[in-house]
């Protein structure tokens, strides 16, 4: 026993045979019960709290008004009755426009950072360091490009190029919204489809060249096929992004309020989240547009939540099946 | 085919340049037009001036008024505000869920916090804006008796909850990425799971929990939709916290869709879009550099 305790320090003395005084289960919890574990969980703890306040604080004040005569009308008397169908409808075509965009650009760009480009060129680094940075820029500063841009520069150039400068593209318009969007998701489809590209086994790659198909052929038959649910997942990670933002649509192409639906490219379009933004900050009466706020809120919470939802369980099969 | 591809792969570096040129272009005329010039100066817009006789110099923001005014002062100071408030606010939090998570808790719990704290992430600006005109900010001003519901800590506790997740992200990232040979050691030498935390693990993953404050920060001072909705939006030259604030970015998402195109006001906002970009590149690249310092830290190159 002497001799034990001259060796090691106190307080590892190894208790008899190996098991602790209070079994294995007891011993855990002590450890955890110590003060920096007790003070980390205690601090994890409390940011679940918030998320939990949040989320049932909006299901709470929003799930009473979320009827089909909510989702399926447009708003009416000075947006405090009715419902948000035109919101709805003009946040689907923006982000189908959107992906259009985005996913076939972040598509070549992953394949070419995979299969084209060699990992350490000055080209690849390039576009490395370009899609970093593209995923910091504040989505304010996408609102600032789109206008300058695709309205002024864009819009205008096609307006005086094919309608003899009488205004058509060269205002705000819910293709400039969408191309803005799609260049703030780019990031997220690169990623994406760049990573279930690094998850298709070497060997699949040199079979198909081994039986003499080109790089082309090996991408369109080997790799696109087997990265598919990859291109999937950041697609709609793309859509939960883009529905969600709303200041790069406040100046290129979102509305108020709009007694139509966008049905041409260069229409203006209303959008769940300018619709919160308007009625929270702009209404004149916060009071009575109250109850429909909180429904509109718990919308595009769901929709939102449900694709990354969706983004999170494809992704939970892609890696069981690389596992196997 | 490969060219095509080649081509497109092109596009995002393409949009980088654009961006830089086309908020350039219009950010520019600050600098160079004389139109401009008769209204504001990039001097006017840094110096306290002296807009009524007899009273000291301020630092005024009044763009729409006889003789606008362009001072970006009270703005800078704002989005300061709001954004060391947030941090202030999220750092605790988030490194605190990083540390419990990576060091304490068992498995399963920790594959559950994860993905939980990540839906944080998960939820729009405009709605956590939302959350903290309506309830937050209702809620602490009971608490704290403000006169002023919506201030600069209101806006920031909001943003530091949409940051927590980042930091958490990139701090446990960093976390983890300690080799299990360091914990090993360490437990060896006699000491607890607690005190290898404290002294091992934290010190070693340090510059990744500066990363991530970095990047917490970069997203804080270019969100926009929270401070927006949450702030008050008064550009005040006042050194309260429970002062109404106007952030860099708030304005330009308040005024631009008022603002006559080509106006000096115009081009005074692209001016500060421009600086929003400069000053995120900037911490994105200081961020970046923490974790490339951690990587040859933890790979055992001398850095």
């Amino acid at each position: 026993m002497t001799t034990d305790t001259a060796v090691l320090p106190a307080r590892s003395a190894p208790a008899p045979a190996g098991r602790s005084l209070y079994g294995r289960r007891t011993s855990r919890l002590w450890r955890l019960l110590s003060p920096l574990p007790l003070a980390t969980g205690f601090l994890t703890l409390c940011v679940v709290a918030m998320l939990v306040i949040i989320l049932w604080n909006i299901v709470a004040g929003g799930i009473g008004g979320l009827t089909w005569e909510f989702l399926t009308q447009a708003p009416s008397q000075g947006m405090t009755e009715g419902g948000i169908f035109p919101a709805i409808f003009g946040t689907v075509f923006l982000v189908v426009l959107m992906t259009i965009a985005v996913i076939p650009l972040g598509v070549a760009t992953a394949i070419y950072m995979r299969h084209y480009a060699r990992p350490d060129s000055r080209m690849a680094r390039l576009v490395r360091v370009a899609v970093n940075n593209l995923a910091g820029v504040p989505s304010i500063v996408f609102g600032l490009f789109g206008l300058g841009f695709f309205v002024q520069f864009l819009g205008k150039g096609i307006d005086t190029a094919f309608f003899a400068g009488d205004l058509a593209f060269g205002q705000p318009a819910i293709i400039w919204a969408s191309l803005t969007l799609a260049v703030l998701t780019l990031p997220v489809v690169i990623v994406a489809t760049e990573e279930a590209m690094r998850a298709i086994p070497r060997d699949y790659l040199e079979a198909s060249y081994a039986l003499g198909a080109t790089r082309w052929q090996t991408i369109r038959s080997v790799v696109l096929p087997n990265s598919m649910t990859g291109i999937l997942t950041g697609g709609i990670l793309a859509v939960s992004r883009g529905a969600g933002e709303v200041a790069p649509i406040m100046f290129t192409g979102a509305a108020y309020f709009l007694p139509y639906l966008p049905t041409k490219l260069n229409d203006q379009f209303m959008e769940l989240g300018y619709h919160v933004y308007v009625l929270s900050t702009q209404s004149p009466n916060v009071e009575e547009t109250l109850p429909l706020l909180y429904s509109t809120v718990l919308v595009l919470l769901l929709l939102t939540f449900a694709l990354n939802l969706l983004a999170v369980l494809i992704r939970i099969r892609i890696r069981s099946r690389q596992v196997r | 085919m490969g060219r095509l591809i080649s081509t497109a792969a092109l596009a995002a570096i393409a949009v980088t340049v654009l961006i830089f040129v086309f908020i350039g272009r219009e950010a520019l005329p600050v600098i160079t037009s004389p139109e401009v010039h008769e209204e504001v100066t990039v001097r006017k817009m840094i110096e306290p001036l002296e807009f009524r006789e007899g009273r000291p110099k301020e630092f005024v923001w009044q763009p729409v008024s006889g003789v606008p005014k362009y001072s970006l002062a009270p703005l800078v100071l704002g989005s300061l505000k709001a954004t060391i408030v947030a941090i202030l606010f999220a750092a605790p939090f988030a490194i605190g869920a990083a540390v419990f998570s990576s060091e304490f808790a068992p498995p399963k719990t920790r594959e559950l916090i994860k993905p939980v704290i990540e839906m944080l992430a998960g939820i729009p600006s405009v709605v956590m804006g939302f959350f903290a005109l309506i309830v937050l900010a209702s809620f602490l001003k009971d608490l704290f008796g403000w006169t002023f519901r919506l201030n600069a800590t209101n806006a920031g506790i909001a943003l530091g909850i949409a940051v927590i997740p980042i930091v958490y992200t990139v701090a446990e990232e960093a976390l983890r990425a300690v080799p299990r040979s360091y914990r090993e050691a360490s437990q060896a030498l006699g000491a607890s799971t607690w005190s290898t935390a404290r002294r091992v693990v934290l010190p070693a993953a340090a510059p990744g929990i500066m990363a991530g404050i970095a990047l917490g920060f970069g997203r804080a001072v270019g969100e926009t939709m929270i401070v927006l909705m949450a702030s008050g939006n008064a550009a005040i030259w006042s050194s309260s916290i429970t002062d109404s604030v106007r952030t860099l970015s708030a304005t330009i998402a308040a005024e631009l869709a008022e603002v006559v195109h080509g106006s000096a006001h115009y081009h005074v906002l692209f001016f500060v879009g421009a600086l929003l970009f400069v000053v995120t590149f900037i911490i994105n690249l200081i961020g970046e550099l923490y974790v490339g310092r951690l990587k040859r830290r933890l790979t055992g190159v001398a850095g």
